[in-house]
């Protein structure tokens, strides 16, 4: 159940997001979802994508520095108080979130959370055991748009 | 005498034997090659001579080793303001090589080589790599700069001389560095220590563990490097990593080198007289006292230089060395004169940043200081391009390396320092040598 994200180190500079992302359209490779952390000084671009071991080395023998790490993606109903229970399992769970961003998969008119926990395993048990929709790599590929979308 | 060799598997090579001469017949080959090499000087290149004669000093005043100190200096600029023959001793028809500096800033300088002078070169090179325990059998890869820089071509030349099998790669292009490396057996490594370290990290990425090549033996060299580093070094590629000293001005590499006891480098003293002096008054330092490197050359025809200001800071190791050479020996080179900088009135070298960054983490990555002035206060902002250790994906994560970098930098040099993590290669770099310092005080503010 466990998602791996490539991330990238950016320094925060003007034109600094667009080298990557020309650099994975130009490959033909696809990117579900993206979000940028940053700070004044430098930038962190996770990604989450299909190929992202190919993805990977296209972007090292750049230049960049990358590191993968495993998410969790959830899939949450689009109504006041879906977030809520999913919060409260994994903190119930003695679970430490580092950080969650969301997207919305629009075909089904739902939200996608994608958690990165202290303790992946841990979280996962919790969230199936309270019946949370957790969604593997292959469910979470197929919301990639097709070729050319993003 | 006994000889102690640790990890050699042969006997020492018969041409190193200078290496290991009774303490008084060096002074008196010093003393004679010395003199012919004044004499030299004084009839063949007229900044000696006009110096000389100002001080009122003739040739034959000359008479001991200590006289040395009647004998004016000679720095960088000289060479520059003689561009590009003016201190030659001999017709250019006599010049068998030539080599110059890069020339960042201003006029490149040059130097040139008599046959005999190339021989000397080589011999000093062959007697270095014998002291770092190579041998004939050896396969070296010479990844210094080859062309005008002296670093590849002097290190093919002794590699060469001691019968080793030469592969002159040059610098640049670490993937074929490591397959090189890897297929072709190579025994023994030479180039820029922060080079290296890169090619420890590039192999790794490629899968090539350097651990369990054959490669045993590293000469390292042109940069100041820290103990620490060579630990890192012979930790991670298993291999005995050895400093390599030299320049240009006096020869190239092949000035000193160090011993299997690796503790100071032992200067050919039979072609090189050295001294150690304070660099403020000039004077002599007692031994084990810092002070800069003055070096004459004693054999050099084509380009004789005598007192040479190296601005190397380092002190003599008095002891004798339990290798059993009767060479004297100096304490690896930390730090110039010239690299100092002065911030809020306190001493700072690279060296100490670079402990500090080594004390935090496992590799030193490659870094940049930058010095500004702001109003009046002097800032000091050190960039570090991020590796795969220094990196994650979590912003804390990141936040905490940097403030543990500048903790420690401040714990040692007493000063605050702000950490920036910039992108992978986007620090310049030159010949293989990392640009460490960017002092841009003077340009920020210029004086009225």
């Amino acid at each position: 159940m466990k998602i791996s994200q490539l991330s990238i180190f950016l320094e925060n500079k003007p034109g600094h997001l667009a080298t990557p992302c020309a650099i994975l359209a130009d490959a033909g490779i696809n990117i579900v979802t993206l979000t940028l952390a940053d700070t004044q000084r430098f930038g962190i671009l996770r990604l989450i994508l299909k190929e992202w071991e190919k993805a990977r080395q296209i972007l090292e023998a750049r230049g960049f520095v990358t590191k993968v790490t495993e998410v969790v993606a959830v899939q949450v109903e689009d109504r006041p108080g879906g977030l809520r229970k999913l919060l409260e399992t994994v903190e119930a769970a003695g679970v430490n979130i580092e950080y969650m961003y969301a997207f919305t998969d629009r075909a089904e008119g739902k939200g996608v959370m994608v958690f990165r926990l202290d303790d992946a395993d841990e979280g996962i048990v919790a969230l199936q055991n309270a019946g949370v929709c957790l969604l593997d790599s292959e469910k979470l590929y197929k919301l990639a748009p097709q070729a050319g979308g993003h | 005498m006994s000889f102690q060799w640790n990890d050699h598997n042969g006997s020492f090579h018969p041409d190193s034997a200078m290496d290991f001469l009774p303490d008084a017949q060096l002074r008196a080959i010093q003393l004679q090659r010395l003199r012919s090499t004044i004499e030299r000087a004084y009839g063949n290149v007229e900044l000696v001579r006009t110096r000389m004669d100002a001080l009122g000093v003739k040739p034959c005043d000359i008479r001991t080793l200590d006289d040395i100190r009647r004998m004016p200096f000679m720095v960088k600029n000289d060479l520059r303001d003689t561009y590009p023959y003016g201190l030659f001793a001999c017709p250019l028809s006599e010049v068998v090589r030539l080599h110059a500096s890069s020339g960042t800033t201003g006029k490149p300088i040059v130097v040139g080589y008599t046959q005999n002078d190339m021989d000397t070169w080589k011999n000093v090179v062959m007697r270095a790599l014998a002291s770092a325990g190579m041998h004939r059998g050896d396969i070296i890869q010479i990844a210094f700069g080859y062309g005008l820089f002296t670093g590849g071509l002097g290190l093919h030349g002794g590699a060469e001389t001691l019968g080793a099998t030469v592969i002159p790669i040059s610098g640049g292009n670490s993937e074929r560095q490591i397959m090189v490396m890897r297929d072709f057996g190579v025994t023994a490594f030479a180039c820029t220590p922060s080079y290296f370290i890169h090619l420890i990290e590039y192999a790794a990425k490629m899968g090539v563990d350097m651990k369990t090549l054959p490669l045993r033996v590293g000469i390292f060299g042109a940069e100041p490097w820290s103990e620490e580093m060579r630990c890192y070094i012979q930790r991670e590629a298993n291999i005995k990593a050895f400093d390599i000293y030299g320049l240009s001005e006096i020869i190239g590499p092949g000035v000193g080198v160090e011993c299997p006891c690796q503790n100071g480098l032992h200067i050919f003293e039979d072609h090189f007289l050295f001294e150690i002096l304070d660099p403020e008054t000039g004077d002599p330092v007692p031994d084990g006292e810092s002070g800069e490197l003055v070096i004459t050359t004693l054999s050099k025809e084509a380009m004789p230089v005598i007192r040479y200001r190296t601005h190397d800071i380092t002190h003599v190791i008095a002891e004798p060395c339990s290798c059993g050479r009767s060479l004297r020996r100096i304490a690896r080179i930390a730090r110039r004169s010239d690299d100092m900088l002065i911030i809020r009135g306190v001493n700072v070298f690279p060296s100490q940043i670079e402990a500090a960054l080594l004390k935090v983490e496992k590799t030193l990555p490659h870094y940049q200081i930058i010095v500004r002035r702001d109003r009046d206060m002097d800032e000091m902002e050190i960039r570090i391009e991020v590796t795969a250790e220094l990196f994650s994906d979590r912003v804390s994560e990141i936040e905490r390396i940097a403030a543990r970098l500048s903790h420690a930098v401040e714990s040692t040099t007493g000063i605050h320092a702000k950490i920036r993590l910039v992108e992978p290669q986007t620090l310049e770099r030159s010949e293989g040598k990392a640009k460490r310092v960017l002092d841009l005080r003077n340009l920020d503010t210029p004086k009225p």
